[in-house]
């Protein structure tokens, strides 16, 4: 079984009455020439990097290598804990998770790009946090994981997940794609509004660029994420609402390519343009690599 | 080759970076194999962005992370350097334009117990994935995905008949082959990817098997 882009994936769904998830899972035994035990022996060690990903980041003050970020997811959390919050229990608990994973990137600790590292946070932040909050199985969790992986998978196919390729709407957009179409599913949703809740996090990010401080996954890629798991949460509560996408994801993904590829060089990766060239920035990179 | 479920939600890595940190350790431990862990002293010589940013992406602890045998999810990375360091490994980087290659882009050069030297260079393609593109000065390519098989044999008719029809015996399925040739010395290198893992004896019996070929690589 097999299926290229996001119109096919629900044709499947459709005519089999099954989930994303379930036809990920097909597709992974059919193409690979694996065990389902085996896909899910590695979807557990998967999910453990990431459960484990978000505890450590969290858990000191430390800083980067360079300075730049640590000590921020802590910061936050302890915010929380203390006062009424403006964004909520459930966006909050998300944003600290991917803060802490980006943070624990950034400290060369152990993480799983998902679908890149500079988009790590993203995902395990939304759907263990979520997962938690709506106590969910980790078998469900790892069938959620299966389901962001395959919208992973028709970005990549038809598209780009790559900063340096397609701007940071196409590395943490897509992550938060993958995030948003994962939750639904998690709370029961339907394939269809999968797809939707995914075309909204992509359209809401488009023109999205690529611009890190001194060239480094840190600045201003941590808040990216965090914004990501926002975006994420907002999308799959529209489409659980029953909102539709009216543009099919598809189309939205090409769009996306399209714009990526219009952007310029400066804005993709190379630390050129956007943040990365700000006065304070500059000062930035010339005291990391001096 | 197709994309899987956790080509998406993968690798599982050290950070900071899939194409500075993760795809550096890779060709740091295809290194390492192709020395036959046997690695006296090494230099480093970084191109591009690897030579402009290895500090703060920790490309350097990646590179020698993987010259010590270590895996891209391997923590001791980290500490490579102190590692490197017990074990006597004498360990040098020195950036250095390489000429019209990719931004991402490593020399290394591996000094043996008994003093021969191997030099392989490699690219960080992006997303961890890397692909070999020198070896001893032989412009090669290959991603290190596959179990692959390389022959060093001296340019004479049948060489990869019999090359193959050792593999044949041995039950190995071939993905992919090429062959490059060196007039200058009138060698030439095969590269074999086969698709399933292979035990070292390989080496010996194409060795003691095939008089023309002179060296082989495994990993």
């Amino acid at each position: 079984m097999n299926f290229t882009s996001g119109k096919e994936l629900l044709a499947i769904c459709n005519k089999k009455n099954l989930l994303i998830s379930e036809v990920m899972i097909e597709r992974e035994i059919s193409q690979f020439d694996l065990t389902k035990k085996e896909i899910f022996s590695k979807m557990d060690e998967t999910r453990t990097v990431m459960e484990e990903s978000i505890e450590n980041g969290k858990k000191d003050s430390k800083l980067s290598f360079t300075g730049l970020i640590g000590g921020e997811a802590k910061m936050l959390h302890e915010y929380y804990l203390k006062y009424n919050t403006i964004s909520g229990k459930s966006v909050l608990t998300g944003v600290i998770n991917a803060l802490s994973v980006m943070e624990e990137n950034s400290k060369m600790g152990k993480i799983v790009a998902a679908p890149t590292a500079g988009s790590s946070g993203i995902l395990p932040a939304t759907i263990i946090s979520t997962a938690k909050r709506f106590n969910i199985s980790n078998q469900k969790i790892n069938e959620a994981l299966f389901t962001a992986s395959a919208i992973g998978y028709i970005i990549t196919k038809n598209a780009t997940v790559s900063g340096a390729e397609g701007g940071c709407q196409a590395e943490t957009g897509s992550a938060s794609a993958m995030a948003a179409g994962a939750l639904v599913e998690l709370l029961g949703g339907n394939p269809t509004q999968s797809l939707s809740a995914a075309s909204f996090t992509l359209k809401n990010v488009l023109g999205l660029v690529c611009d890190p401080v001194a060239g480094l996954v840190e600045l201003p890629c941590a808040k990216r994420n965090a914004l990501g798991v926002s975006n994420a949460m907002l999308s799959a509560d529209m489409a659980l609402a029953g909102i539709e996408t009216k543009i099919p994801f598809d189309e939205v993904v090409e769009a996306m390519y399209r714009v990526g590829k219009k952007m310029h060089p400066d804005l993709k990766e190379t630390a050129e343009g956007g943040i990365a060239a700000t006065k304070t920035a500059r000062e930035f990179e010339k005291r990391i690599f001096k | 080759m197709s994309i899987s479920t956790f080509d998406c939600l993968g690798p599982i890595m050290i950070g900071p970076s899939s194409s500075h940190t993760a795809g550096a350790a890779k060709i740091g431990l295809v290194a390492n194999k192709i020395a036959n862990n046997n690695i006296k002293s090494v230099i480093f010589y970084l191109h591009g962005s690897f030579a402009k940013t290895h500090k703060g992406h920790g490309t350097d602890k990646a590179l020698l992370g993987g010259i010590l045998g270590f895996d891209e999810k391997d923590k001791r990375i980290r500490h490579s350097f102190e590692i490197a360091k017990e074990r006597n490994l004498e360990f040098k980087f020195i950036e250095k334009d390489l000429g019209d290659v990719h931004p991402n882009t490593v020399l290394i050069e591996m000094t043996s117990n008994e003093n021969t030297i191997t030099t392989i260079q490699g690219t960080s393609t992006g997303g961890g994935a890397m692909e070999i593109n020198m070896l001893n000065g032989l412009n090669v390519k290959f991603s290190g995905n596959a179990p692959t098989i390389i022959t060093v044999h001296k340019d004479v008719p049948g060489v990869v008949a019999k090359v193959t029809a050792v593999l044949a015996e041995k039950n190995l399925n071939i993905s992919t082959m090429s062959v490059l040739k060196d007039e200058s010395n009138n060698t030439a290198t095969m590269i074999i990817e086969v698709d399933k893992i292979f035990d070292n004896s390989i080496k010996d019996l194409l060795l003691s098997k095939i008089e023309a070929v002179n060296k082989i690589y495994l990993f």
